[in-house]
């Protein structure tokens, strides 16, 4: 009996953690149907979602963020799945405690050192900050998130295929590409989805590293949100929490297959 | 060159130019001086770092370790009977822990803002007291410590969760099951037996949710609106507002090192 | 004509210990070989060499008279059945019995794949993916993959350790018909001395990194040359310094002999093994023929043997 009510105690606790951390997303969706401008409800509308679409500044922030997640997004999966196959098979200390380095640098500090050589460089090119500097930092933090999805891959994938291709007569890059890729296919795409999520979702250092013209999406929705209350901030968000989900979602599939 | 040199050729060229070299610079920079325009000058001096130790500065290393080290402890007390609760769950137990996980993978910023609409003085919370008619004026909710703090629970609580899952869900169920037959209570055993075999998945959480929460910019300047500067915070301002690299690096390298810290000692520990 | 596989004081040693020392064996054409000898002995490390998977850290390894000690994998006409199979998970049957063929730019790549397939009886499973198939029929598969690149050399690396019972005992006819047919020259690498002895025209047993004896199946189980040899091939009851085998072994109830008592009986089917502890407390085995004379347990017996009957040792 008593186990009984220690199982209920232990089963509400959970569900009350779990609503702390669903209610304010959840809250934040449905506030995005509001009809009002105030955060009282007075009805389902679709008047913010309508503000939205119709907003320039959100639609360039939304193509430049697009335009940076893809074209990073598609660099940081080429450059970390090669990395983390040749690491697979040998180590580089090196490279690994960089990549590691740089996944426990506070974002602020890989900001401001991005910016500190991008200025610095700049003193001799004729360059100036733009969509190319925040492609470049995008690349820099998310080759080890890619690397790290392709190792946890490779280290259930069976060494000795590799040792069979070549056995029956295909060189190293042909044991690579006929045999290994098709298998790592499935972890290559979810760490690309991954890498597309991690960028879209930077505010930090991108605010450091974009340039006027290239206004990503969170850069627009952190002015909304600091100039004050818009339930257009609230449908934006919506749309990316959903759009977010998706894309998680179908990464992990992939993982598991 | 052969297959392996020539696929970790651009992994190596980038890192070394975007990863490595900003970090030399912002080394170097912590060690020069401010120029009359925000530039950097020679001569090369230790006072930024010196600087530092002035109260004011002080103040914020104090302020974010304690801010840290609070959303840490917040953390490790909500998250273990979550994490318990989740290792037990039998089949269950992914899609419990797939609801942890979800609100995590949606944006940050996202997130962020969503305690902004609920806190602010036209917020949910405010709103729904005003109209009710408990309170009369909105309650300060936010640019608080107390909203940074609730920011920061919430935004790495799975962080917490999920490493100490891990090692509870490898924890054989016959050992809790042995220490009650040998006549523990189940308090006891919690004690002498869980804890003890949690305590690598505990260290791992706390570490990881102590160093974002040490280096958090967004959260304080969201949710605690300029009032509750962290280092983040200081050396976001120092490399824009106040032009003042030299010093915006030598703090980059003490919240570095703070950082490492626990870190280093995480991984010495396991290495044991 | 030169052998098939040569290796010339082959040796293989690693950061804190040596896996293979000093090996040497000549291969003949058309033979079934095994390499025999208990887990670490080096066995797999030296069919890894031969495959070019590892580098010798001494000697040469020649091929048809021609050194292949530094060439790689694909370099070599030599092919290995991998001990997990390492069949290609995406690609079917019948594409991985193409892989080796595209890769060496043979013509007709299909058309010999599919008469590989029909040679290890698996036509009708052309379309199937390793995680379809069974024990036996990825074994098969394999076994397909590499013959149908008439290689030299087949290497086999203990191929039937991951099956049943049952089903080891009949891939091991298979294996020796597939070689008779073939006229391949097989490489058999197995812990399992039954397997070694049933299958092999020569068996050379290693132990410790080097090559004990080489010889017929005949000759290592009647002509053992070591100690170890005599142990690892079957029983062997040692008496001081002799060794004799079990069915060399008489036992009575009443003396001349060495004297002992019966400790338990072991009914083999076709035959009996009565297990003695003896009086001066070292233990033997003798074989009866299951209708002969019974013992019960803790009767006192009587051991005796022929001198034709001793296996002596330096």
């Amino acid at each position: 009996m008593r186990s009984t009510w220690r199982n209920h105690g232990a089963a509400i606790y959970a569900a009350c953690a779990l609503a702390f951390l669903h209610a304010p997303l959840a809250i934040l969706i449905l506030f995005s149907f509001n009809a009002s401008r105030f955060t009282v409800w007075e009805g389902f509308s679709l008047r913010w979602y309508r503000v939205a679409l119709e907003d320039p500044q959100l639609a360039e922030g939304l193509l430049n963020s697009l335009v940076i997640a893809g074209v990073s997004g598609v660099l940081s999966t080429v450059i970390g799945t090669l990395a983390a196959y040749a690491m697979w098979r040998r180590g580089a200390r090196v490279l690994s405690g960089m990549l590691y380095l740089s996944l426990v640098t506070p974002e602020i500090v890989t900001g401001v050192s991005l910016l500190a050589l991008f200025e610095g460089a700049f003193r001799f090119l004729q360059l100036r900050l733009g969509l190319h500097t925040v492609i470049i930092a995008h690349v820099a933090f998310s080759i080890a998130y890619v690397t790290i999805v392709i190792s946890a891959r490779l280290r259930s994938y069976d060494r000795t295929l590799e040792e069979a291709a070549m056995d029956l007569g295909a060189s190293e890059w042909g044991a690579f590409a006929r045999v290994t890729l098709p298998n790592l296919a499935p972890g290559i795409a979810a760490a690309g989805l991954l890498a597309l999520v991690v960028s879209f979702d930077d505010y930090v250092i991108t605010s450091l590293v974009a340039g006027v013209d290239s206004q990503t999406l969170p850069m627009v929705i952190y002015a909304m949100a600091r100039r004050g209350v818009s339930p257009v901030v609230n449908a934006v968000s919506a749309f990316i929490v959903v759009a977010f989900g998706v894309v998680i979602l179908l990464s992990e599939r992939l993982q598991r297959r | 060159m052969n297959l392996r040199s020539a696929f970790l050729l651009p992994a190596r060229v980038w890192s070394a130019v975007f990863l490595a070299t900003p970090l030399a610079i912002v080394c170097a920079y912590s060690l020069l001086t401010r120029g009359d325009y925000g530039g950097v000058e020679r001569p090369w001096t230790p006072e930024n770092y010196t600087r530092l130790l002035d109260p004011l500065y002080l103040g914020i290393l104090w302020r974010s370790l304690w801010m840290a080290g609070l959303a840490t402890a917040v953390c490790a007390v909500a998250g273990f009977p979550l994490a318990l609760f989740i290792a037990r769950a039998g089949r269950r137990r992914n899609l419990l822990l797939q609801l942890v996980l979800l609100p995590f993978w949606t944006s940050f910023l996202v997130r962020t803002y969503a305690w902004l609409f609920i806190l602010r003085d036209t917020g949910l919370v405010n709103t729904a007291l005003l109209r009710l008619g408990v309170i009369r004026s909105p309650l300060p909710l936010l640019y608080n410590e107390g909203a940074v703090l609730l920011g920061l629970v919430y935004n790495f609580l799975p962080f917490f969760v999920l490493p100490l899952y891990a090692t509870l869900e490898r924890l054989d169920p016959a050992l809790p099951e042995a220490a009650a037959d040998l006549g523990a209570t189940p308090l006891r055993t919690l004690r002498r037996v869980i804890l003890p075999l949690a305590a690598p998945g505990i260290a791992a959480g706390c570490v990881l949710v102590f160093i974002p929460c040490l280096g958090a910019y967004l959260t304080p300047d969201l949710l605690g609106g300029g009032k509750t500067v962290m280092l983040g915070n200081l050396i976001q301002n120092q490399f824009t507002t106040a032009r003042d690299w030299p010093f915006g690096s030598a703090a980059s390298l003490v919240l570095m090192l703070v950082s490492a810290a626990p870190l280093w000692f995480l991984l010495r520990r396991e290495a044991r | 004509m030169p052998p098939v596989l040569e290796l010339r004081e082959v040796s293989k040693a690693f950061p804190n210990h040596r896996a293979v020392d000093r090996v040497s064996l000549a291969l003949e054409r058309g033979g079934f070989y095994s390499l025999l000898g208990p887990s670490g002995c080096g066995k797999t490390t030296t069919l890894r060499m031969i495959g070019g998977f590892e580098e010798p850290t001494g000697g040469e390894i020649l091929l048809n008279g021609r050194d292949v000690t530094r060439l790689k994998p694909w370099q070599r006409d030599v092919s290995t059945v991998f001990q997990n199979y390492a069949l290609f998970p995406h690609l079917s049957a019948l594409r991985n019995i193409e892989f080796g063929l595209r890769e060496h730019g043979r013509p007709d790549t299909t058309k010999r794949a599919l008469e590989a397939l029909e040679l290890v009886r698996l036509g009708a499973k052309r379309d199937s993916l390793p995680a379809q198939l069974s024990g036996g029929e990825k074994q098969r598969v394999a076994l397909a993959r590499s013959l149908v690149l008439e290689p030299q050399l087949l290497l086999l690396d203990e191929p039937l350790a991951a099956l049943d019972p049952q089903l080891r005992k009949q891939m091991r006819a298979e294996l020796k018909a597939m070689q008779r047919q073939t006229g391949i020259t097989f490489l058999f690498v197995t812990h399992d001395q039954e397997e070694a002895l049933s299958l092999s025209d020569q068996v050379a047993v290693m132990n410790g990194g080097r090559i004990e004896q080489t010889g017929t199946p005949e000759d290592l189980y009647l002509r053992p040359a070591t100690r170890f040899v005599a142990g690892f091939l079957g029983e062997m009851n040692w008496f001081g310094g002799v060794g004799v085998r079990p069915e060399s072994t008489r036992i009575s109830g009443s003396g001349p002999g060495l004297p002992g008592t019966v400790e338990s009986l072991l009914f083999l089917g076709n035959c009996l093994h009565v297990h003695v502890r003896l009086a001066d407390g070292g233990h033997a085995v003798a074989e009866t023929p299951r209708d002969g004379q019974r013992f019960a347990e803790g009767e006192a017996v009587w051991l005796s043997w022929d001198a034709a009957g001793e296996l002596r040792f330096e």
